[in-house]
């Protein structure tokens, strides 16, 4: 092995598990889950509902809904484990260190308090820093993620914004104790097309500026493909793929994730009628034996069904399959499983 | 804004002159005061000079009028029993009932919202569920019944306090207080619980609810992501939005403290307007319960509108909807 890394990631999970305790068993909602991101990098991790996305990211912020909680593995924020702290260091974290935006601005907002009111009391709760102080730096926040006539805005209340803008003073709000992460669930889901990319350009403009990571979860192949440097594939809790992003799109090794592909109208290029993956996630309740994938993987074989469930160590380290797709020809095995579905 | 806050007291108004003509019907259909006031021996003299001195020969809308100008002086006319002015009789009388109330209604408001957010926040926790389970004694026994269960266990199996009255009071002229001695304070305590414990068990079960809910929002979710003090969290944002439900509730419940402390006071035979007027109905003293009846209908009435004008002063979205109706 060669010396350490002098600067250690900005968040690095080790074997990750999230418990779920419920009357018919326990549920494992995220299984074995080992990722690094480095300071300034954007991490995308992609999934459908239920692939433990979310769940992974509250588990790194300390926000996992009872009954749910972290059963193994460790969270490490800037070469610092984290997951072994109490409620209340875990807390000064939050905000100070990790950032939160989450899918929907119109709720994540308080609507009685202004928005000048909670960017103040966000700084006061991390920084040492007056009223006054706080309040100027609110504006400047403000003025920052784009929010027009800021000075005279900072003491509206949220209903008084549009959606797009709302989810820009959720930024501010995110960004305005300058965390060293940022995780950001679902940003754009709930907001129109037309201000979508608007919000992932300032997010990743601003995560650039300040050198902030981004682990940044959504189901859209099209915002990772223009915003990420890497990619996690997540499939029932469990890694499916990670890879640098232009990889993984253009050569997925994943039956998984060439299906998400092409089911993706961004990344289709031109075919004329879009994959859709047969079948639906399996539950938690009763993921099959072998590859959790398999009844649903147009490429799998016997041992697929029998050798427990594979690790990215199967692709080196690339895809967790036994079979992995060629990479010159992923593309190919992927449009001729288009056209069997499409017929 | 300002349009609506007129149009809410003038709504206010309109329902006083509706009671004002319930309270006046009773003069005229529950018996004739005049039978009342002069008793078996009597001339039809006697009878038209009463008449005349109490104006019942006017027309009904001037009697209508010349009541409600006199009810607003807190002119009420005499008590058919006692022939003293009612306001006389009703002052001698309120501070009793409100210092029973106000008592009441912090011990309710205070305990009821400190027990409500304590058992939302602490769910499942075996206090909590201690907590949840007493409610239901408070929800479910009748107020007369937990009165007597008191003063059956508190004054006559362990004679701490008294079971009956006010003790003594001290009279500062226009006020006779309870508070000043050690008597009075403790003769508070029995009503005071028998008084506050339904509104409180309910205050509490409904900030209880409300907060559940509350927490449970993407709101309250963000601010613990943005690394809020967990009391700003719970006090600052959760409890201000479940605000306007439990002021509506608690304002309701607090004119029933007053009006409802006719069944306190008849159970401790405590010297207030509930038991004056449960007097007055037995001897259908109408004058009395005419101005118990508008003093109740003043009070629910100022209650709803400062109920009204505080949800404009939680929620900034009912600021701009009343402001945009202007």
């Amino acid at each position: 092995m060669s010396a350490p890394d002098p600067v250690p990631p900005a968040l690095e999970l080790r074997n990750l598990r999230v418990d779920i305790p419920t009357r018919r068993g326990t549920l494992r909602a995220v299984d074995d889950v080992s990722f690094a991101i480095a300071p300034g990098e954007i991490l995308g991790v992609v999934g459908e509902s239920g692939a433990g996305k979310s769940m992974t990211g509250n588990a790194v912020i300390g926000l996992l809904d009872p009954p749910a909680r972290i059963a193994g593995g460790e969270v490490h924020l800037n070469g610092r484990r984290i997951d072994t702290l109490g409620r209340g260091a875990l807390r000064r974290i939050r905000g100070a260190e990790i950032g939160m935006v989450f899918q929907d601005p119109t709720s994540s907002l308080d609507p009685l308090l202004t928005i000048g009111d909670q960017l103040v009391e966000t700084m006061r709760a991390h920084l040492d820093i007056s009223g006054k102080a706080a309040r100027a730096r609110a504006v400047a926040a403000l003025e920052e993620v784009g929010i027009p006539g800021a000075r005279d805005r900072i003491d509206s209340y949220p209903f008084q914004f549009s959606g797009g803008m709302r989810q820009r003073v959720v930024i501010a709000l995110a960004l305005c104790a300058e965390p060293s992460l940022v995780i950001a669930d679902e940003p754009t889901t709930a907001l129109d097309v037309s201000v979508q990319a608007q919000i992932i350009a300032l997010l990743k403009r601003l995560c650039a500026e300040r050198g902030t990571a981004v682990m940044l979860v959504t189901h859209d192949m099209g915002v990772i493909a223009e915003t990420a440097d890497r990619v996690l594939v997540m499939y029932a809790g469990r890694m499916a793929e990670l890879g640098p992003v232009r990889e993984v799109i253009d050569r997925a090794r994943h039956p998984y994730t060439a299906g998400l592909m092409a089911s993706t109208p961004a990344a289709s290029r031109g075919a004329r009628r879009l994959y859709q993956i047969p079948g639906a996630m399996p539950r938690l309740t009763d993921l099959p034996e072998g590859c959790p994938f398999h009844p649903r993987c147009p490429k799998a074989q016997e041992d697929c069904r029998r050798v427990p469930r594979p690790t990215l160590a199967a692709d080196g380290g690339r895809a967790a399959c036994l079979h992995p797709l060629d990479p010159e020809r992923g593309a190919e095995d992927v449009a001729r499983a288009a056209e069997g579905t499409a017929r | 804004m300002l349009a609506y806050v007129l149009r809410r007291i003038g709504q206010s108004v309109l329902v006083l002159l509706v009671t004002g003509l319930v309270a006046f019907s009773m003069f005229r259909f529950v018996g004739d005061p005049v039978d009342n006031m002069l008793g078996q021996e009597r001339t039809q003299a006697d009878v038209e000079r009463l008449r005349d001195r109490l104006g019942l020969d006017e027309p009904f809308a001037v009697q209508y009028w010349s009541f409600l100008t006199n009810a607003a002086r807190g002119d009420f006319g005499l008590s058919y029993r006692q022939g003293r002015p009612v306001a006389e009789i009703i002052a001698e009388r309120l501070p009793a009932t409100l210092e029973l109330a106000a008592v009441s209604a912090v011990l309710a408001v205070v305990l009821g919202v400190a027990f409500g957010i304590y058992a939302a926040i602490r769910r499942g926790g075996w206090l909590a569920n201690a907590i949840m389970t007493a409610s239901l004694i408070g929800v479910s026994l009748p107020t007369f019944l937990i009165g007597i269960l008191l003063i059956w266990i508190f004054s006559v199996e362990l004679g701490w306090l008294p079971s009956y009255g006010r003790g003594e009071v001290v009279d500062l002229g226009w006020w006779s207080t309870g508070f000043l001695t050690a008597s009075g304070l403790k003769a508070l305590i029995l009503p005071a619980i028998t008084l506050g414990l339904y509104q409180m068990t309910l205050i509490m079960r409904l900030v209880r609810s409300e907060m559940m809910e509350a927490l449970g929002q993407d709101f309250v979710r963000f601010a613990r992501a943005r690394g809020l003090p967990e009391r700003a969290v719970t006090l600052r944002h959760a409890l201000r939005n479940v605000a306007v439900p439990v002021i509506t509730v608690t304002g309701l419940q607090l004119g029933s403290i007053i009006a409802f402390a006719i069944i306190t006071e008849t159970v401790f035979q405590w010297p207030g307007v509930g038991l004056l007027f449960i007097n007055a109905v037995q001897f259908v003293d109408i004058p009395i319960m005419a101005a118990y009846l508008m003093g109740i209908s003043v009070m629910f009435v100022g209650i709803n509108l400062v109920v009204d004008l505080s949800y404009l002063a939680i929620d900034p979205r009912l600021r701009a909807g009343a402001g945009g109706r202007t």
